[in-house]
């Protein structure tokens, strides 16, 4: 693994977000109030552009009627199908696995009750090194 | 070798109320004068036609009178003819067209107690399905509430078309009384016909109309998951009665591919549809839309990726098969025991309560 200096700091405010190439591999930088995150820029549904996503939050609920929206500008939609990706760790929160099968792995985290799907959305470890932004893989 | 049926659960038979002078003894002084005095003797939908094919399979036709609603022929023919250990009596009349909310819990009530006095009582394999006024859901919880300490009724009968749709809060109340009490929510093909029984307006013949039922129960499974239902009743079991089955996966693929991308409309839906459909929602077997070939019967039985859905049932008197032929052509063994008895136990259960 070695790192790669994709960008200047100031290229990438906080909100905004940049498509980078690494390696030969597309890759979608975000920033997020200050921190940077990195996803493969190929959403392991069909493929869509993720940079090309709108970043939301992840509504939960409690029961119907009732919603809760939590961290918010964390979650990215694919622009393609509207699959929800956490930013931070790419795991999608739709559940595409049939029922029998059920190898796919759940976390239930405090306070959370969406399943978390299979899909997985690859990230990049994204760090600030003074002025640039350093993609590591 | 067809396979042998005797002691089957019938989950899906319909006892006929001959008409409104049967229920007369049922229904209190007001309204019994009421029926007498309006001149009143039958509450009639367009839903199963008196002559139509479907409404009868010849056999069974009686020469005069309406099918199913003399408990000799129903005995001799449903549960002596398949060798049933018990048959749930779904009765389908005109209760849920009436636009009078008190009269129609009048006649719940009384077709209720028809059913409890002159066939229930008449022979213990029968079993049936709680009427109700569904125009009105405190007086369709009252229904619920006088009829759950009598055992024999299993299950709240609806139709699949009423007023709105079924997973609307307002029904919600009928739901937890179900619940509460153990009784699965049957819906069985039929519309109050409040609304036309198509989206798209009135269709012209009873072609149309029967057909189009498929296209609502669709309507009303989305719904039911769609407003979290099974999410606030997570041990409310709600049972497709003669829906034709096959159209089932697939609705599941849809709902399921449409709830990926939209799931933060309903956050509730904690699970895939295809999940909460296999774990909450059961099919009765007749009439089942599929080719009489084992090949692509067995693919359709594989795509409900389950063994626990179906559940036995012939649909007497309606005319879905001949013969002793309720089970399909080719329909596997080991999963014709299941449906026959292991499923409908486990869906039902008051079922395993009373001795057949």
């Amino acid at each position: 693994m070695s790192r790669h200096v994709v960008a200047r700091v100031a290229e990438i405010p906080p909100g905004g977000r940049k498509l980078v190439t690494v390696r030969g591999r597309p890759i979608a930088i975000f920033n997020i109030g200050g921190e940077f995150f990195g996803l493969f820029n190929r959403c392991p549904h069909q493929g869509g552009s993720l940079c090309d996503g709108r970043l939301t939050g992840l509504l939960l609920s409690d029961q119907p009627g009732s919603y809760r929206y939590e961290r918010q500008g964390e979650i990215l939609r694919c622009p393609w199908h509207g699959w929800e990706f956490d930013i931070r760790t790419g795991q999608s929160y739709c559940d595409p696995e049939r029922v029998r099968t059920r190898a796919f792995p759940v976390a239930v985290t405090p306070g959370q009750t969406v399943v978390e799907g299979p899909y997985v959305a690859e990230t990049v470890p994204v760090t600030r090194d003074e002025d640039y932004v350093v993609v590591e893989m | 070798m067809p396979l042998d049926l005797t002691g089957a659960i019938d989950c899906d038979i319909h006892p006929a109320v001959p008409g409104l002078a049967a229920l007369l003894p049922y229904l209190d002084d007001h309204w019994r004068d009421q029926v007498v005095t309006r001149g009143m003797d039958d509450l009639v939908s367009i839903s199963y036609p008196a002559n139509a094919p479907l409404t009868c399979r010849p056999d069974w036709r009686p020469k005069e009178g309406k099918p199913a609603s003399e408990l000799a022929r129903v005995q001799r023919e449903a549960l002596d003819g398949f060798g049933s250990s018990i048959a749930i009596a779904n009765c389908l009349y005109g209760v849920q067209l009436l636009f009078s909310e008190d009269l129609a819990a009048a006649m719940a009530r009384a077709v209720n107690e028809w059913l409890a006095r002159e066939w229930l009582d008449r022979d213990p394999r029968l079993r049936a399905s709680i009427v109700v006024p569904i125009q009105n859901t405190e007086l369709a919880v009252e229904e619920i509430e006088r009829r759950a300490a009598d055992r024999r009724f299993v299950q709240v009968l609806v139709l699949a078309m009423n007023d709105r749709l079924l997973g609307k809060r307002q029904y919600w109340p009928i739901y937890a009384a179900a619940e509460r009490h153990g009784l699965p929510i049957g819906i069985h093909p039929g519309s109050s016909y409040h609304n036309p029984p198509t989206p798209i307006g009135w269709p012209t013949y009873h072609t149309e109309d029967y057909v189009g039922q498929a296209q609502a129960f669709q309507t009303q499974l989305t719904s039911l998951v769609s407003e979290g239902v099974f999410t606030r009743f997570p041990t409310l079991k709600v049972v497709l009665l003669e829906s034709g089955v096959t159209w089932l996966p697939a609705q599941l693929w849809r709902m399921t591919k449409f709830w990926r991308g939209l799931r933060m409309e309903v956050p509730w839906v904690d699970r895939a549809p295809a999940d909460i459909v296999r774990s909450n929602v059961r099919l009765t077997l007749q009439p089942i839309d599929a080719p009489p070939d084992r090949d692509t019967l067995l693919r359709i039985l594989d795509h409900l990726q389950s063994d626990e859905v179906l559940l036995f049932s012939t649909d007497y008197p309606h005319w879905q098969f001949d013969g002793d032929a309720v089970l399909p052509e080719g329909f596997p063994e080991s999963l014709a025991r299941r449906i026959m008895l292991d499923n409908p136990l486990a869906t039902y259960p008051r079922l395993a309560e009373l001795p057949a």
